[in-house]
């Protein structure tokens, strides 16, 4: 007789509450009338992260954490990632409901009468708003899984919406489109290395558990050729979802082509849900392990940080710069997988919630700096930004300095903290690489603050639109977060140490 | 027959797929190749279940299935505006972000 598994809804809850928005986004989209849609789905996503947000507050008080017996186990980093999501998709879903970023019809050919028509009868779908809540639901479950299917489930469900997201550029669509290709192909081939790594880990231990598989590394040694192939697969599959090098050529076209408010939310929330599902496998499931997997991505991590920090020196376009800024940020948080302790985990926590901040941040002032066909996003033509809005240059050169990591800045704590994490493991290499890397990221984060401020401006053709009040809102509350985690970092550092643990 | 010939055969689909999208310019092959890639995962899959004793890696495979079906709604979906837009699917010609 087979009996039920035990679910606890309770703990489940806040993931429910994503997931049945996004459906109820999507009769939304179907049934209600185009003049009322826009704002409806805005009130509806937003609400459904408050109360999301709310119940994983009370999920928190609540001490037991297994879910859904071995599959999902909500502990302190997978909670403290998935609250981390939710303030990202807050922040993000404020900037995406600028609505003026995105495609009015996704199916008329670009440059057709269709479009025409549709531009010209003021269609606008807001299909992107479901799309975000399903990636969303889909990153909450990524870091909490503890089996194969779950993980494998979660990544695919927080995958699928960014592909489609990728391609809905109001502007040059061409280049969205072709983003979206691009990752797609990409993603679902990187997938498809994870769920082989999966399938030969199964292989080895018989279970798809990740307790299983640290059951089966301590008993049997760890050394078998199943074993090794599996981390090697599977690793390759995570790597390329957190952008680190060698897998990392889909970063800087994704993020240059897909919608900008996207790019900010994706860049930001992708990132904590892949590494809280890195982090989880390699800490759980794999730390019996660790003598093979830790020399490949130490390697991994070195090229990385230094790849990703040179690559961006010769960037001209602004997005295609900070995606190589977000590569080599996953150099620096890869080191918290190789330190493998406690406060290396504390220190990524940190680090991915202040980085995320910033990023969206970052990529919102992006949005507002246009001239009469759209987006600027050449570097070269955000001379002299400095002098006809400073406010926006000194909030956009916050978001870079904090990304340099300069004291007083939440990235400087982040960067600190994982660094001397990696020291205390004895991984001295990976902390001089770590440093060196970032004195050259410094460099080009400086170049582009002198641009803004101390150059002259060679033309007038851009300006910088006045934000609608929810994107000031959005970018308002990043720079609080990383001037705040900054001066007193201790306000999220201690929850951060609070909620540094994986439970078996 | 001995069982470990499948696991063989699911490692030679899987290379073929993996070389496949790097080879093949045509998006719709890629992402054939992709599809074949993930059906060698579910042939490993099945075959160590068998091999193992127990369902799971068969419960797995279903699973995969279902998310390769979500795959192949999401790929083609692009695939087709792209190909509207181009009149190619060629994965050379979509190149107007490398610089």
């Amino acid at each position: 007789m087979l009996t039920a598994p035990k679910l606890d809804y309770a703990l489940l809850a806040p993931i429910l509450v994503i997931l049945g928005a996004a459906l109820i986004g999507v009769l939304v989209e179907a049934f209600i009338k185009q003049a009322w849609r826009a704002r409806m789905q805005l009130v509806i996503a937003l609400g459904a992260i408050v109360v999301s947000f709310n119940l994983l507050v009370r999920v928190r008080n609540q001490g037991s954490s297994i879910a859904a017996v071995t599959s999902v186990s909500i502990d302190g980093a997978g909670m403290f990632l998935q609250g981390a999501v939710l303030i990202f998709a807050f922040l993000g879903i404020l900037v995406i409901a600028d609505q003026d970023n995105f495609v009015p019809q996704a199916s008329a050919l670009p440059g057709s009468a269709e479009e025409a028509a549709a531009i010209q009868a003021g269609k606008q779908q807001t299909e992107v708003f479901p799309l975000t809540l399903f990636a969303v639901a889909g990153m909450m479950l990524f870091p909490v899984a503890t089996d194969f299917i779950t993980l494998f489930v979660a990544l695919e469900v927080l995958s699928l919406p960014l592909y489609l997201m990728a391609g809905l550029s109001r502007r040059r669509r061409l280049l969205s489109q072709e983003a979206a290709l691009k990752y797609f192909l990409l993603g679902a081939y990187s997938s498809a290395f994870f769920l082989f790594g999966a399938a030969l880990l199964y292989g080895y231990s018989g279970t798809i558990s990740l307790n299983g598989l640290t059951d089966a590394i301590r008993g049997s040694g760890g050394n078998d050729v199943f074993l090794l192939l599996g981390i090697t697969f599977l690793s390759v599959g995570l790597l390329f979802k957190v952008g680190a090098v060698p897998f990392h050529s889909w970063t800087p076209d994704v993020y240059q082509g897909a919608p900008t408010p996207i790019t900010g939310f994706m860049a930001a929330a992708t990132k904590a849900a892949a590494f809280g599902a890195t982090l989880r496998i390699f800490y759980l499931g794999l730390d019996a392990a660790q003598t093979s997997w830790k020399p490949f991505i130490a390697v991994i991590s070195v090229i990385t940080m230094i790849v990703g920090s040179i690559a961006a020196i010769s960037q001209r376009d602004m997005k295609r710069m900070l995606a190589y800024s977000s590569i080599a940020h996953a150099g620096f948080i890869l080191t918290a997988i190789v330190s493998l302790n406690e406060n290396a985990l504390s220190a990524a926590l940190f680090y991915l919630f202040a980085y995320g901040v910033a990023t969206i941040g970052a990529f919102a002032i992006v949005t507002m700096v246009r001239d009469s066909a759209g987006e600027v996003s050449d570097v070269n033509r955000w001379v002299g930004l400095g002098k006809k809005s400073p406010l926006v240059a000194s909030v956009f050169s916050l978001f870079l300095l904090s990304f340099a990591g300069i004291p007083l800045t939440s990235g400087f704590v982040g960067k600190f903290s994982i660094f001397s994490a990696a020291y205390e493991s004895g991984n001295i290499t990976l902390v001089v690489v770590g440093v060196l890397s970032s004195a050259i990221a410094v460099f080009f984060y400086l170049r582009v603050i002198l641009m803004l401020f101390f150059a002259d401006a060679t033309n007038d053709s851009i300006s910088v639109v006045i934000p609608s009040v929810l994107t000031r809102i959005s970018i308002s509350i990043c720079a609080i977060f990383t001037i705040l985690l900054g001066i007193a970092p201790s306000l999220l550092f201690d929850i951060a140490q609070d909620f540094a643990y994986f439970l078996r | 027959m001995d069982i470990s010939n499948y696991i063989y055969l699911s490692a030679i689909l899987f290379t073929i797929g993996a070389i496949g999208v790097v080879v093949r310019r045509n998006a719709i092959v890629v992402f054939m190749c992709i599809e074949l890639m993930l059906n060698a995962a579910n042939l490993a899959f099945v075959t160590f279940s068998r091999i193992h004793g127990n369902l799971t890696g068969q419960v797995m495979s279903f699973f995969t299935m279902v998310v390769a079906a979500c795959e192949v709604v999401v790929g083609l979906a692009i695939i087709v505006t792209i190909y509207r837009s181009r009149r190619s699917a060629s994965v050379d010609d979509a190149s107007l972000l490398k610089r």
